[in-house]
């Protein structure tokens, strides 16, 4: 790759030079600011071994592994959950009734302009005063799906939206009905076209199961809170924490990224994307 | 579930409104600034700074809000002075901006990278500077396409600051933790922030929907 400057005219012999000059010296800030970053952190005491030891003891790590699998069983459900209750949301909305638009309509905008935090505090609080006891787990998932679904209906009905009109013409014309046409036809369309989309909003839930930690819910960042707190070395464990849900997450925008350059490659185009409504899951080229 | 128990607490909610807006207010701000910085290091021809910012964006973007914000609120003060004497709201816009700026470089990025290569040429054949080409041709082309996705991550900032309510800073959300603690009556509590968030964001969604609109005609 030849380096090009913003407006991709390609450097010349004296820009190149510059440009090598210029990496040495920002190359050498940045390698410095780490360096005080770990100096701070050695003065302190913080990199010595016994304060990682006990967390990276097979105990340890053990307790981690609990916490990321009820972090991924949380995020896993909450997934299945969004994607079922926005597609028919996102139906809903593309429905012929005036009234089934009006409430699905509702659904979305409301759901998506609150936090998921206060909905999984809704979850938490708020079903069981309505008389629904739920579990931790449930007050979470559900918190996750309110918020979620109406994400998911958003960029569904963007997709479904995309498609051209004669998919939907050609089924009627072979004697579907409207419902067997938008399950059979339309949907699958829709939802291939999506996909980089739909595995991006996944990361923002996986992302967001960490809210659980406030409602008590035993995920990583809890888990990684216990550990701290019982070994004293708090800034270790979230640390750990924090490596762990960049890595998984990172993993998963990586496949979101590869599902949208197979998109482009397979339809000749980029990605359909649905706009503002990927909340801050957008797949950047 | 009654009306009075947030028209009781209707003071609770304001100091916890404004503190959410101060929060955004002070979150977008510095975000904007960084996430500038990080997107000049970007689409700079200067390798190492390029690399540096990548590796920032791809980090933040793939860490949880609440995990950053606890790390740096309970974490960095074990670090001694004077990180330690930092207050939980410096933390709390601290993880928000921090976050924050790796969508805002993403998104200037994407913007910068819109404007068709042959704008640039064009401007160049003509004669024009540098500074000229970038000023009057490409920028304005590429603010274009940056304000929609500035005002989306605006709204979802919005939202995220509720991240503050999990280290114990005044805002919406951990004042209705206290209604739902004082009255028992947590769906009116909920209702009631439900009503001040759809306050801040329901308008500055129109707001940018009507941007997006302008801005997809014009092209």
């Amino acid at each position: 790759m030849t380096t090009v400057t913003a407006y991709g005219d390609p450097l010349g012999p004296r820009g190149r030079r510059r440009a090598l000059i210029a990496s040495v010296v920002g190359g050498l800030v940045l390698l410095g600011l780490l360096a005080i970053a770990i100096g701070k952190f050695a003065s302190a005491g913080q990199l010595d071994g016994e304060r990682w030891d006990e967390l990276l003891s097979t105990d340890g790590a053990q307790a981690f592994w609990r916490g990321l699998r009820a972090t991924l069983k949380a995020a896993a459900a909450a997934v299945a959950l969004s994607v079922t209750v926005g597609t028919v949301m996102a139906l809903g909305r593309l429905s012929q009734r005036r009234v089934v638009r009006a409430l699905a309509g509702t659904y979305v905008q409301l759901f998506r302009a609150l936090p998921s935090l206060l909905l999984i505090l809704f979850g938490f609080f708020g079903l069981p005063a309505l008389g629904i006891d739920v579990s931790k787990y449930w007050a979470l998932v559900i918190g996750l799906t309110l918020y979620n679904s109406a994400i998911f209906a958003e960029v569904i009905r963007a997709g479904v939206l995309s498609l051209p009109r004669g998919q939907a013409e050609a089924a009627y014309a072979v004697g579907m009905t409207r419902g067997q046409a938008q399950r059979l036809v339309v949907l699958p369309q829709a939802v291939s076209r999506m996909l980089p989309s739909l595995v991006a909003q996944g990361v923002v839930v996986l992302k967001d199961t960490s809210y659980g930690f406030v409602i008590g819910y035993e995920e990583l960042l809890r888990t990684g809170q216990f550990a701290g707190e019982s070994t004293a070395s708090l800034l270790q464990a979230y640390l750990i924490v924090a490596i762990v849900y960049v890595a998984v997450c990172f993993a998963l925008s990586q496949l979101a990224r590869w599902l949208e350059g197979r998109q482009a490659r397979r339809y000749g185009h980029a990605a359909v994307v649905a706009p503002g409504v990927e909340d801050l899951a957008v797949v950047q080229r | 579930m009654q009306l009075s128990t947030v028209t009781d607490n209707l003071d609770v909610y304001l100091e916890g409104f404004v503190g959410t807006l101060k929060l955004t207010a002070l979150g977008a701000t510095g975000s904007l600034v960084l996430g500038t910085v990080l997107a000049t290091m970007r689409v700079s021809p200067v390798p190492s700074l390029r690399a540096g910012a990548t590796v920032y964006v791809e980090i933040l973007r793939n860490c949880p809000l609440p995990v950053l914000a606890v790390l740096l609120a309970f974490g960095l003060p074990k670090l001694g002075p004077p990180i330690q004497g930092l207050s939980f709201f410096t933390w709390a816009v601290l993880a928000i901006a921090l976050y924050h700026a790796a969508f805002v470089c993403e998104a200037l990025r994407s913007g910068v990278n819109s404007v068709a290569t042959g704008q640039g040429e064009a401007a160049r054949s003509l004669g024009l500077t540098f500074g000229q080409t970038m000023s009057l041709v490409v920028l304005p082309q590429a603010f274009r396409t940056v304000v929609p996705p500035l005002g989306n991550i605006l709204i979802a900032l919005t939202k995220n600051s509720a991240v503050a309510a999990t280290i114990d800073v005044t805002d919406i959300t951990n004042q209705t933790e206290f209604v739902i603690n004082d009255t028992v009556d947590p769906l009116a509590a909920l209702a009631g922030a439900a009503f001040f968030y759809l306050l801040l964001t329901l308008p500055t969604g129109l707001l940018v929907g009507r941007l997006e609109r302008r801005t997809a005609f014009s092209r």
